[in-house]
């Protein structure tokens, strides 16, 4: 068990708590830039489309998990950033130029979908988000002179100023520099009176409120600063493809996503990054355990859909807090050992907040 | 005499057809406990409601005395209210339940923010130190209440004791010139209303900080309150020391009835089965 002895504030404000933080973190760093020469190119691919997810996720988590607003469409994000940025890159713009009017325009879009955030909640935001999902993705579709329609895109490598990312290690790095600064943006958030203003948001409206809260603009912030992450995530999973079409964007992916940080656990940055590995690796399993299974099974229609069915409703009937929740138990446990006790993260349940005023 | 901090002028509010408070007018003077006293459903509450926006009066008006004079209360958007100086608890406790207690006295912090979203996007110095410094603020509010123990834990494992002590450690935090203090003793056993009593009068003597409160629990109000004020109805039926209130034969109407209005509910006794 670790104690920290803390004689100064600065120590609750650093990122990295203690020893073991630089040195578990520093080896995870160390292990995702060496990974092109340990890796084989099949499996770089896939955690060049982890890091992808992670940033769409990163958002995604900003807006349900710290802000507690559900959105249902928000593939749609994606959409609008990856065909700024192929439309725009196909021009000739330079990378970092139309990632940035990607992330603005996703952003702007996000400000316009916020709007109904700030009137409806729960599951009717989750409608009015859900029919915004299929707007975009229809606008996606009868566009043809800039999207060319249902058949999609092809878009061009990204040029970082004269300089062509042909290989596929290129690209990963570029991924890997993008998914860490997004990291720390989201991070530095919620050690600062932004993101514990979305936190407040979530947990309290009336009294965020009366802390002197505007809870438009903040409702409107999360909502942009979301969109403007799916927008990059957008961007980056156009290039990882080469080639976008409005059926990418439909609400499976949306559902994807909602699945994904719900999986890693809602309301927690690391939730954000196991709820990616989740929803890439999962399908590799279960393509690689097929051979194993009775024919009837393995070969069935829809296996995918029903093996990611029964681990959503197995998530969150026993762990609704996801994989970084049990996460969270199997470290206390191993800290703790022999004294962990089995009731310790159960939460007591709370009879007194009052649901008057909300 | 110094012009009221607080000054409500023929107050109402109509709900439907229920007119939840009916001309309602009272002076706040700086530096004095105000309490609001009177049965369940009076419309106190309503009138905190009213004071900290979160209704708008059917009419009548709030003048508050803001950092830059005189205001109208009632014209300011509800988020304003807090950086004006007044800050508020809540009846059934309306903390930051997954957050920890420093966490919760932070957001309190929050009308104090020096920095915008890109120096907290990028961590600047600026924004450090300002973190720093607020961090200094709640500690001092932290050793005020005496919540050192619980300076960590997460609000979700706290019993109500303590959550009520950290919802007026966020208030105080937010560095007000008025605490607003709905039923500030309500659950607490008598220990702890002890301490809130003590509270109370270091927040109006050591801190000079106004307290309007809401309470119950005579005890605690004739001990810290320099005036009070009965509702009834809606309606306002006393005003003055503790001692006149609660000698008001109107407000011990309100709460025990008259004698004719118990003599009705009698039944079958001698007399009455002979006047039938």
């Amino acid at each position: 068990m670790r104690f920290i002895f803390k004689t100064h504030y600065a120590q609750d404000i650093v990122l990295a708590k203690h020893g073991g933080h630089w040195f578990w973190y520093g080896a995870l760093m160390l292990l995702l830039l060496a990974a092109p020469w340990l890796f084989a190119e099949y499996w770089l691919a896939q955690m060049t489309l982890v890091l992808i997810y992670s940033i769409a996720g990163l958002g995604i988590m900003l807006l349900a998990g710290f802000t507690g607003l559900f959105s249902m469409g928000h593939a749609a994000f994606l959409g609008v950033g990856a065909y700024t940025h192929a439309v725009l890159t196909n021009m000739g713009v330079p990378f970092p130029l139309a990632l940035a009017c990607a992330a603005a325009l996703s952003a702007l879009v996000g400000v316009v979908v916020g709007l109904p955030a700030l009137r409806v909640k729960g599951i009717y935001l989750g409608i009015a988000t859900l029919s915004f999902g299929f707007i975009v993705e229809e606008v996606l579709a009868r566009w043809e002179s800039v999207t060319g329609g249902n058949a999609g895109i092809h878009i061009k490598k990204p040029n970082l100023f004269g300089w062509v990312l042909e290989s596929g290690d290129q690209f990963y790095y570029l991924c890997l520099v993008i998914t860490v600064a997004a990291t720390l943006g989201i991070l530095n958030l919620l050690r600062t009176p932004t993101g514990r203003a979305f936190v407040a948001i979530r947990d309290s409206e009336i009294s965020a409120q009366s802390m002197g809260i505007h809870l438009a603009y903040y409702k409107t912030l999360s909502f942009s600063l979301s969109a403007a992450l799916a927008g990059v995530a957008g961007a980056l999973y156009a290039h990882n493809l080469q080639f976008i079409s409005p059926d990418q964007f439909n609400i499976l992916q949306s559902i994807d996503l909602l699945l994904m940080i719900v999986i890693g656990g809602v309301g927690s940055v690391h939730g954000a990054f196991l709820g990616a590995i989740f929803l890439i690796s999962m399908p590799q399993l279960i393509s690689m355990t097929k051979d194993y299974l009775p024919a009837a099974v393995g070969q069935a229609p829809g296996l995918q859909a029903f093996v990611y069915g029964v681990v959503l409703i197995a998530f969150v009937l026993f762990e609704p807090m996801g994989l970084y929740g049990r996460w969270l138990k199997v470290r206390t446990y191993l800290q703790m050992f022999p004294f962990y006790r089995k009731g310790m993260f159960k939460r007591q349940k709370s009879f007194q907040k009052s649901d008057r005023l909300k | 005499m110094n012009p009221p901090l607080l000054s409500a002028q023929h107050l109402s509010v109509r709900f439907g057809g229920v007119l939840a408070v009916n001309d309602v007018s009272f002076d706040v003077q700086q530096g004095e406990v105000f309490t609001l006293i009177g049965p369940n459903g009076a419309g106190k509450t309503t009138v905190f409601n009213l004071i900290s926006r979160i209704y708008t009066p059917t009419s009548g008006e709030i003048d508050y005395l803001g950092p830059q004079g005189m205001l109208k209360l009632t014209e300011q958007p509800p988020q304003n209210v807090a950086s004006l100086g007044i800050a508020r608890t809540f009846q059934n406790i309306e903390l930051f339940e997954h957050a920890s207690v420093l966490h919760n006295l932070l957001i309190g912090r929050h009308t104090h923010r020096s920095t915008g979203l890109w120096q907290d996007l990028f961590f600047t110095r600026e924004a450090r130190e300002a973190e720093l410094a607020s961090r200094e603020k709640a500690e001092e509010v932290i050793d005020f209440l005496g919540l050192q123990h619980h300076r960590d834990s997460f609000v979700a494992g706290l019993p109500y004791g303590v959550r009520k002590v950290v919802e007026l450690a966020r208030a105080l935090c937010t560095q007000p010139k008025l605490l607003l203090l709905d039923e500030p003793s309500s659950g607490l056993n008598v220990e702890e209303t002890d301490d809130m009593a003590f509270w109370i009068q270091d927040i109006k003597n050591d801190l000079g900080i106004t307290v309007l409160m809401v309470e119950h629990d005579m005890g605690l109000v004739s001990k810290v309150s320099d005036r009070v004020l009965a509702m009834n109805q809606g309606e306002v039926l006393a005003m003055g020391s503790p001692k006149e209130v609660q000698n008001d034969p109107r407000v011990v109407e309100a709460y025990l009835g008259t004698v004719d209005d118990v003599a009705s509910l009698r039944r079958n006794t001698p007399d009455t089965a002979e006047a039938r």
